[in-house]
Formats: structure tokens, C-alpha cells, sequence
């Protein structure tokens, strides 16, 4: 167990130093001129070249690299040469809007996007595992073909027509639930778990009805694959109740498979909600992403992919972990 | 697509569990020798008995017709994509300005779909000419993944050793990287570059751009199911007749490997499509991808979000959202059809 734990943690370690390396050429290296983009929309020759000493571009790609990674450790100082400004740790650049600190944005937009997946995750696991081991329990039922029927459209509903539809619905004609603030970032601010609810219930709908539906998918496949087991038909046998059945033999073991799925989208998750935050102007990390792309603010949108694909990694590894504790056959291999 | 060659697994598979048992006499299945059939063939012959995959492939042929067909259908109606009409005729002038009057706002003789607020294009020939957009770059950009997932996938699992090490560990990280924050932030980019070259030109610019981008970061997943194929395949047989012939290992590749997963390939590509689909509306609404004056399906999301014109009146977020819902559940319950006909792991 421990070796496995090392062994992973060890490749997590390589995985996330290629996943730096390659979104700083893609960004730095690739079909982009960071100078030009610092330097704004009339700029002289002169200027580009000012701009590219400022952001420290005339150094060879590599110590640009390392420079860049000495700020996940430690402070450093960032700018052109007598014009240095001090980049606080941890030091992701600064952004060439603002001129901010990107970890400081960074930071000020993850409770929103926090706030967005625990909610979103709640309800679509609840809805999604409920409904796919309904369908699985009532295999070819009326009710099954609707749960699977529903499913299929779920996972074709594109967010932005589903999040304009909610808000057009239940704020704009039904006036139930009021238009997304910026000032709830989480359930324990002055306005109370209540105010948190019903600002975010809406974008939690949206991520839910998509998500929910590969979930309804998955469990139900697995779940049917499980009751066909022997062990459960032994669990039958030996008189045990059909609710024990289901829930202690069957759901137990055809559930690890969702276990995967979930680790996965709380990573994808939690490196912003791009669509569902713009739709719902909630300043996560993917609204924050939006903007910095589009007004090319390359600092701030380099963090935050990386930042996402972060999360992802990880989140691979966890899984990976949760199964080995699980699944005794995983940990020997 | 017929081919000497031993058959490979998908052609030669069952129908699934869950599809009805049909008495053999009317079973094409068993009166038609297996060999003699393509892949499209077996494809078709299976999609053929579910009405839901065969109502799904109407659909998705009248989508295809729909924007094929958008310079005469526009033409029919007797307007384009492109031109505005602001008299005060046709838009409000008071209460909101901009809106369609009540005669302008909703299907007439005249505007099929009405007039979009703002600027009043008709609509019908923007969503026509918008399908054209939204389904080339999805199309275009399948097709891009579609190679490269197969060539990589396909040469990974074939040559084994340091080759396989290298691709795999790749197709790891392309599966690592967060998709959407990635295209939506490379896609300007991108375009900046490509500014100056041949791809630039006015409307073609964000079209090649999203093509490139989508393309390039879908192929991974299809690579690793490629690569998990040609494992099995290169110790076949007729790969071994192959090579004592002394053909050469692109020969191999290319017409002996390559051949032989292109039920699987067919699989991924057909349900790459409405992911491709729904990715262009998304960049296109966020503002990055299409922009007006063309149109596309998620430019007119964007469109009718911006200025909060759907909800001044649903209609302008209805006719493109509908028309991607429709589009995207069509291609997704065809994929899902295409693969229960030739994925023998499939277990529905």
C-alpha cells in the first residue's frame, strides 16, 4: 500500500512539473507574442521591446521557465531592470491588466467556483446515482424507459441554452429566486446559509441537469451489471431482505465505478465552471478565465489552466488511492 | 471498404443482448455470409431495426440538408444573413429600442423566423447559414482528431516500446488538461497568429481557429482506444503474413492495421461530433470563437444574451437553442446507435 502510494505520488509529481512546463511553452512559446499582448493595442516596435525586457522575455526560455517555478516557492522580484516590483509568494506573474498579483485574483475567485461545485455536486450525485439505480431496479419498466429516455436528453442540453432558459424562467418571468450577486461567496457569510442557497440554486441546476444524466447512465449500467452477479443472487438465496440486497451487496460493489466519474468532475469542477460562471456572472476561476482570455491577459489565464489541470491530476490520483483502499485486487497490483 | 483480409471482431459480432431476438429465416444477420459486408454495411443493417436510430439519422439528414441548402433556402424566402434593416418599420423605435415590432418579431411570409433585435437580419437565413458554420467547424474538426487519434493511437500500439511510451504519456496529458479553459484560451491566440497567414481572411479566420484547436485537443481519448485495438491486432495473423511478404511497417500501418479499427474509429467519431458541436456553440457564446457578423449557432446564443434581448422576448434564445438541442441530441442518439451496431463492449 505504502510503495503504491509513493509509486503514485511520485508520477503525480512528474505529471504536474510536464503539465506546468507545457502550458508555459503553449503560452509563452507558441502562437502568441506575450510582449504584444502586455503592450496593448497601439504600441510601437520600441515599446514591444521595452515590454519584452519588462516581462523578463529576453532571457533565454528555460531560466524564463525556472524563474516562473522559483515563484511557486519563494517571493521574487518581477519587472525590467530598475523598475522591479516585488511578486509576493506564491508569485504566478502579475496580470497586465491590473498589474495584480494573479495568485491574489486567483484567490479571490476560488470560494466562488467552490461555491458552484459543492452545491452542483450534491444535487446531480443525489439525482443522477438515485435515478440510474431506479432505472436499474425497474429494468424495462415505463419508468426505466423514461429515466433513460430523460437521460439522453440531458446529456444534450448545451449549458448556455439551459442556463438562459433557468434564468429566463425563474427569475426574469416567475421572479422565484433573484438574479446572481457577486457578494455570496460562501454559506457562512453575514447572509446566511439561506441567501447562499438561493443564489447559486439556479447555476447548480444547470451543471446538475447535464451532469446528472452521464450519471444516470453510468449507475444504471453498472447496477444491472452487478444484480446479474452471482454473489448477489447468493445474497437472494440466502434469504437476506431485498432491501439488504440491493443497498449492502449490490450498490457497494456496482458503485465504484461512479466513485471514479465523481473524482473526476470535482477536479474538472473546481478549475471553474467556464460556462455556467459566465451565464451567471458568478467571478469564479472560469469567469475570471473567460475575461483574461478574451482582453488577453496572459499571466492570469496561463495560472488558471494550469491551476485546473492541477486539480484534474490530483483528483486522478485520489481516485486512484480511494480504489486501492477499496478494492482489495487494486492493491496488489 | 471490402477487403480480403480477416475480418476483424466488429464485423463479426453478435447483435447485442439488448436488442429483440429476430426469427432467423428474416434475419439478414443469418442468411447474409458475414464476409461480404463493410462496415457500413453491418452499420446500416443494425441501425436499420431501431426506429429511435433510424428517426436520429432523419433527423440528422435534414439537419445536414438544412445547412447544405441555406443559400436556397435564404434565397427562397427572398433574404440573406447579412442584411440589416433598422427602419423604424421593423424595429421598435420607443419602448425598447431595437426590438422587432409585433409583424417583424415572429414567423411571417416575409422573415420565416422573424428579425433578430438590433440590427434585424432575418433569422431563418442566420440559422441556416449559421448551421453551415457550426456543423463545418464540427465536421472539419472530428475529422482532424479522428486522423490524428487513429495515426498516433494506431502507431503507438503497433510499434510498441519507446514510440508507445512516448504517445501514451502525451494522450495522459492532453487527457489531464482542462479542455474548455484550454481551446477558450489558445483560441485568441491562436487567431492573433494566424492573422497574417492564408487562414486569416475575415469570416474564414475564427473558423480555421477553431477547427485547429477543437481538432487538436480531441484526439486523445479516441488514440488510447485505437492503441488498446492494434495491441490485439498486430499479433494477428494476417499482420504476420504481412510482414514475412516484406511489407513495410507503414505498409502495415496503413492497410492492414489502420483497416481493421475503423469500426471503433467510427464509434468515437460519430459521438466526437455533438461534443464538437456543443464546443463551438460554447466558444462562440462565451465571444471568442464565432463572431458577428457571421453567424453560427452559439453566436446567436451570444447574440441573444447580449443586451438581455431573450428576455425581453424567449423566441431569440428559443430558435438557436432549439435548433442545437435538436442537432446535438440527434447526432448524440445516433452515436449511441452507431456504437450498440459495432462496439462489441458496448452493453446496452
Amino acid at each position: 500500500m505504502m510503495t503504491f502510494i509513493l509509486r503514485r505520488t511520485g508520477s503525480l509529481v512528474l505529471l504536474l512539473a510536464a503539465v506546468s512546463f507545457i502550458t508555459f511553452t503553449l503560452f509563452q512559446l507558441g502562437p502568441s507574442d506575450p510582449a504584444a499582448a502586455a503592450c496593448g493595442q497601439e504600441c510601437t516596435p520600441e515599446r514591444v521591446a521595452e515590454a519584452r525586457v519588462a516581462l523578463g522575455m529576453d532571457q533565454p526560455f528555460f531560466v524564463q521557465y525556472a524563474d516562473y517555478i522559483r515563484g511557486l516557492f519563494s517571493s521574487r522580484m518581477i519587472g525590467a531592470p530598475g523598475a522591479q516590483t516585488l511578486c509576493e509568494w506564491p508569485c504566478l506573474g502579475k496580470s497586465f491588466q491590473t498589474n495584480e498579483n494573479v495568485a491574489d485574483i486567483i484567490g479571490r475567485s476560488l470560494p466562488y467556483t467552490f461555491s458552484m461545485a459543492i452545491g452542483a455536486l450534491v444535487l446531480w450525485t443525489i439525482t443522477g446515482v438515485g435515478l440510474g439505480l431506479l432505472a436499474a431496479l425497474r429494468k424495462g419498466s415505463p419508468v426505466d424507459k423514461f429515466i433513460v429516455g430523460a437521460a439522453s436528453v440531458g446529456v444534450s442540453l448545451p449549458i448556455p441554452v439551459t442556463g438562459l432558459f433557468l434564468l429566463l424562467l425563474f427569475v426574469n418571468q416567475l421572479h422565484l429566486l433573484p438574479f446572481t450577486t457577486n457578494e455570496i461567496s460562501s454559506p457562512f457569510g453575514p447572509q446566511g446559509p439561506g441567501a447562499w442557497v438561493a443564489n447559486y440554486l439556479l447555476p447548480w441546476i444547470a451543471l446538475a441537469v447535464l451532469f446528472s444524466a452521464s450519471y444516470i447512465r453510468v449507475t444504471r449500467t453498472n447496477m444491472i451489471e452487478t444484480f446479474g452477479e452471482d454473489f448477489i443472487r447468493t445474497a437472494r438465496a440466502k434469504g437476506l431482505a431485498p432491501r439488504t440486497v440491493t443497498f449492502k451487496h449490490g450498490v457497494r460493489a456496482g458503485i465504484t465505478p461512479v466513485v471514479t466519474m465523481l473524482g473526476m468532475d470535482i477536479g474538472l469542477l473546481l478549475g471553474g465552471a467556464v460556462l455556467t460562471e459566465q451565464i451567471f456572472s458568478v467571478p469564479g476561476l472560469g469567469f475570471t478565465a473567460v475575461h483574461a482570455a478574451i482582453s488577453g491577459d496572459l499571466p492570469v489565464t496561463m495560472a488558471i489552466t494550469m491551476l485546473a489541470a492541477f486539480f484534474v491530476i490530483v483528483a486522478n490520483v485520489v481516485v486512484d488511492l480511494a480504489y486501492a483502499a477499496i478494492d482489495p485486487r487494486v492493491r496488489l497490483q | 471498404m471490402k477487403r480480403a483480409e480477416p475480418l476483424t471482431q466488429i464485423q463479426s459480432v453478435e447483435p447485442s443482448t439488448g436488442s429483440p431476438p429476430l426469427p432467423p429465416a428474416t434475419s439478414p444477420e443469418a442468411t447474409a455470409p458475414a464476409e461480404a459486408r463493410s462496415l457500413l454495411a453491418t452499420a446500416w443493417m443494425r441501425i436499420r431495426r431501431s426506429k429511435i436510430a433510424l428517426l436520429s439519422l432523419c433527423v440528422v439528414v435534414a439537419i445536414l440538408l438544412f445547412a447544405i441548402l441555406a443559400p436556397v433556402l435564404s434565397a427562397m424566402s427572398g433574404n440573406d444573413p447579412y442584411t440589416s434593416n433598422t427602419s423604424p418599420e421593423v424595429l421598435d423605435d420607443f419602448q425598447t429600442p431595437g426590438l422587432p415590432l409585433p409583424g417583424y418579431m415572429y414567423p411571417s411570409a416575409q422573415h420565416w423566423l422573424g428579425v433578430e433585435p438590433g440590427l434585424g437580419r432575418d433569422l431563418f437565413a442566420r440559422l441556416a447559414y449559421g448551421g453551415q458554420v457550426s456543423l463545418t467547424i464540427a465536421l472539419l474538426s472530428t475529422v482532424v482528431s479522428v486522423v490524428l487519434g487513429t495515426v498516433l493511437g494506431a502507431a503507438a500500439g503497433y510499434f510498441g516500446g519507446k514510440t508507445d511510451a512516448i504517445i501514451s504519456r502525451i494522450m495522459d496529458l492532453f487527457l489531464a488538461f482542462p479542455h474548455l479553459l484550454l481551446v477558450l484560451s489558445l483560441t485568441p491566440i491562436l487567431q492573433s497568429r494566424l492573422r497574417d497567414t492564408p487562414l486569416g481572411e475575415g469570416s474564414f479566420l475564427p473558423m480555421a481557429s477553431l477547427v485547429i484547436i477543437l481538432g487538436f485537443f480531441g484526439w486523445a481519448y479516441l488514440a488510447r482506444i485505437v492503441r488498446g485495438q492494434v495491441l490485439s491486432l498486430r499479433e494477428r495473423e494476417f499482420v504476420e503474413a504481412a510482414r514475412s511478404f516484406g511489407a513495410s511497417h507503414l505498409s502495415i500501418l496503413f492497410r492492414q492495421i489502420i483497416p481493421n479499427v475503423m469500426g471503433v474509429v467510427l464509434v468515437y467519431a460519430t459521438m466526437l461530433i455533438p461534443t464538437n458541436i456543443s464546443a463551438e456553440a460554447a466558444l462562440s457564446f462565451l465571444g471568442v470563437g464565432v463572431k458577428d457578423p457571421t453567424p453560427s449557432w452559439g453566436q446567436m446564443l451570444n447574440a441573444a444574451q447580449s443586451g438581455n434581448w431573450y428576455l425581453s422576448d424567449p423566441w431569440f434564445l428559443a430558435v438557436p437553442g432549439i435548433m442545437l438541442v435538436i442537432t446535438v441530441l440527434a447526432f448524440n442518439l445516433l452515436g449511441d446507435a452507431v456504437r450498440d451496431a459495432l462496439d462489441p463492449k458496448s452493453s446496452r
